[in-house]
């Protein structure tokens, strides 16, 4: 049951919080108004998010013509933009379901709006694609459909078409994963509503969920096989995305390094932006009590872990290119590095390689304020690397004649600001309207790895206001177990939690168990 | 038929007291919970789901879909000479069917099984709930016991129910 965990670990949920708690802390910003910097924010949002909707209309009416593409650099901004979200979307199923297999508690506060995170990240992906089209009323065709062309078929060859089943299958599998976890929170909600038509909405999305036995052994069961199967699929998604590239014969695109080499830079960046919006949000929400110092540097070491592999998959590149003796790769790199898009490139490898190595140092690890900078300049560095790959590769082909350079019109930073305006204004209206953690998870490691599991101070003493006659027969005299220094001390530590049903006050104040602790 | 339905406020209480109450022969018919209960399934006799078994034939349909279409697009209908790449023969292509196969094959596990496990569950939506307190998704923990299959009175049951450290009875 609840195996406590050694003392030297750091709890994951501060501040002895009871079960009750924990729903009135998850439920109050449902339940409680926006303030006026919510408002603000999300104005700023809404209104970027029209401006793209506006540019998206514009280039579906006139054409690509309007972006800055020519024949030679026929991918630019589009596809940079494509990559650097779907990147983004990596971290929340790498954070729910490869942390799930692994068992590390920590994930239980950030998997729900890591996840909330990823199907948006993805939402904003798949426009891309849609729009480079040029007629995006044609998007069904990469569909097998039987047609009137003699029934002619996609290339399922093509590592495009993967892309397309690729991303497909992630987004509607980490929506149905996303979703299976909400409903038994989506009841919590339900089950505090007092206004008719939340309350109705909140029962429709809950889906009736009751939480019985039997319901609980199905969710543990779909919970474990979905991971089991997600995991595979977020490695095998950026993987495909790097055969778009891999694929081909384009100097600089043309290497075997690029699937390993692309997840790792996904799940770099998308851990940096999962940073960004919980900075953000435990302040906001004022969740500081379970997304702690600790959960930010668990998130931080995999920043830099992921970071360093990125800049090792760099290095490798470079040599490869030396090495293979090929003409064309060794310029293509050359002329990332020193050429017309010189800037770009060393960008890339100073807000890629050398800003994540600054987490080394615990101090600043562990700060706030460096933790937001630097995640807002990996995610910087992410975009230059996938701009560096695409542009510096096509900018200058086999033919001398095209050489050419790319200039971004405002339509091309138009939708792509609009991606981000549109992607804050989903994620805002889900911090008000979803329960933010996973109550029914987080729940689960209170007694274990809580401020209140680790000191055992479980009984905090018998001053209920419980006039239920069956405590008073039943209360034993409080047996301190003090079970937390063995680390097998499993059995103790069902003991005192059952020494628990004295104390059925969700109140746990400080002076109690400070007369517990005297007791000992 | 009467029911009966002791709450507690912790997790542990109700599992040791089930225990408890199982061993004097009282049938416990369902337990809510805010979250799940680790070790309460064998103890009220709730059996291991069958889903995954489910999910593993979805997962087969899926990836013989993938390949039964790929070899006849590619292979049957429209043969395509791409680059000079093989296309005569099922074997030959196999590899660039892989992606497309895997992807395939997670996309009919995960919704069959999603789909499988809320009907099964009776969760879909604008269903009833039929959790008997509105606390028991939020901090309490209630046991369901039919009175007739408690192999003991009423006054009884509920004294033993006192005596495992329920907070609350209720009948119904």
């Amino acid at each position: 049951m609840h195996v406590v965990e050694a003392e030297i670990r750091e709890p994951l949920i501060l501040g002895e919080k009871s079960y009750n708690d924990i729903t009135e802390d998850v439920c109050a910003p449902i339940e409680g108004k926006a303030n006026a910097l919510w408002y603000f924010v999300f104005g700023l949002a809404g209104l970027l998010a029209l401006w793209g909707v506006g540019n998206i209309l514009y280039t579906v009416g006139v054409g690509i013509g309007v972006w800055g593409l020519n024949k030679t650099v026929g991918w630019a901004w589009d596809i940079t933009n494509f990559v650097w979200w779907v990147g983004i979307g990596h971290a929340g199923t790498l954070i729910s379901a490869v942390l799930l297999l692994f068992r590390q508690r920590w994930r239980m506060a950030i998997n729900r709006s890591a996840e909330a995170m990823t199907i948006f990240a993805v939402m904003m992906a798949a426009l891309f694609p849609g729009i480079h089209m040029g007629r995006i009323w044609q998007a069904y065709w990469v569909l097998p459909l039987p047609n009137q062309f003699g029934s002619l078929w996609p290339n399922f060859n093509s590592p495009l078409l993967w892309d397309v089943f690729a991303i497909s299958t992630y987004f509607s599998v980490s929506l149905v994963f996303w979703y299976i976890g909400l409903v038994p929170d989506f009841a919590t909600v339900r089950d505090r509503m007092v206004k008719p038509l939340p309350k109705k909405i909140y029962s429709i999305l809950a889906f009736g969920w009751s939480g019985n036995a039997k319901h609980w052994n199905r969710f543990e069961e779909v919970s474990l096989v979905l991971a089991g199967l997600a995991t595979p699929l977020v490695f095998s998604v950026h993987s495909i995305v790097s055969m778009d590239f891999a694929t081909s014969v384009i100097p600089g695109w043309h290497t075997t390094i690029f699937p390993p080499y692309f997840v790792a830079g996904a799940v770099f960046s998308g851990f940096a932006m999962v940073l960004t919006l919980m900075l953000v949000m435990r302040k906001v929400l004022r969740l500081e009590d379970y997304l702690t110092l600790k959960h930010i540097e668990y998130m931080n070491i995999i920043v830099m872990l992921t970071g360093s592999m990125v800049g090792v998959a760099y290095l490798t590149e470079l040599f490869v290119a030396w090495y293979a003796g090929v003409e064309y790769e060794g310029y293509a790199f050359m002329n990332r590095a020193t050429g017309p898009y010189w800037w770009a490139y060393w960008s890339m490898m100073t807000c890629n390689v050398i800003s994540p190595q600054l987490m080394w140092f615990k101090k600043i690890r562990r700060n706030l304020v460096i933790t937001f900078i630097l995640s807002v300049i990996v995610n910087i560095g992410m975009w230059f690397e996938r701009f560096v790959i695409i542009v510096t590769s096509l900018h200058r082909d086999f033919l001398t004649s095209s050489w050419t350079q790319f200039h971004p019109t405002y339509v091309d930073m138009g939708v792509f600001l609009g991606t981000i305006g549109l992607f804050f204004v989903l994620f805002l209206l889900y911090s008000r309207t979803f329960p933010v953690l996973a109550l029914n998870e987080v729940k689960t490691i209170l007694r274990a790895t809580g401020e209140y599991g680790v000191k055992g101070s479980s009984s905090h003493g018998h001053d209920d206001h419980h006039a239920e006659p069956v405590v008073e027969e039943t209360a034993a005299p409080v047996v301190e177990e003090a079970p937390v220094e063995a680390p097998a001390a499993e059995e103790a530590a069902e003991e005192s939690t059952e020494t628990e049903e004295e104390s059925n006050d969700e109140t746990s104040e400080e002076g109690d168990n400070e007369e517990n602790k005297e007791q000992e | 038929m009467s029911k009966i339905y002791a709450m507690y406020d912790d997790d542990a209480t109700l599992l040791h007291g089930a225990e408890k109450l199982v061993a004097k022969g009282v049938h416990i018919k369902d337990v809510f919970s805010p979250f799940p209960i680790h070790g309460i399934d064998p103890v009220i006799g709730v059996r291991k789901t069958r889903l995954a078994i489910c999910a593993f034939i979805y997962g087969l349909t899926g990836m013989s879909l993938a390949l039964i279409g790929m070899y006849y697009f590619m292979i049957v209908d429209w043969p395509m000479n791409i680059g000079g790449k093989p296309n005569h023969y099922f074997y030959q292509n196999i590899p660039a069917f892989i992606p497309i196969t895997f992807e395939l094959t997670v996309l009919c596990t995960a919704h069959g099984m999603a789909i499988t496990y809320f009907l099964r569950n009776k969760t879909l939506p604008g269903m009833k709930a039929k959790n008997p307190d509105p606390r028991t998704t939020d901090d309490k923990f209630v046991m369901e016991i039919n009175t007739a299959e408690a192999g003991m009175d009423e006054a009884a049951l509920i004294s033993e129910l006192k005596a495992t450290g329920a907070i609350e009875i209720n009948k119904a």
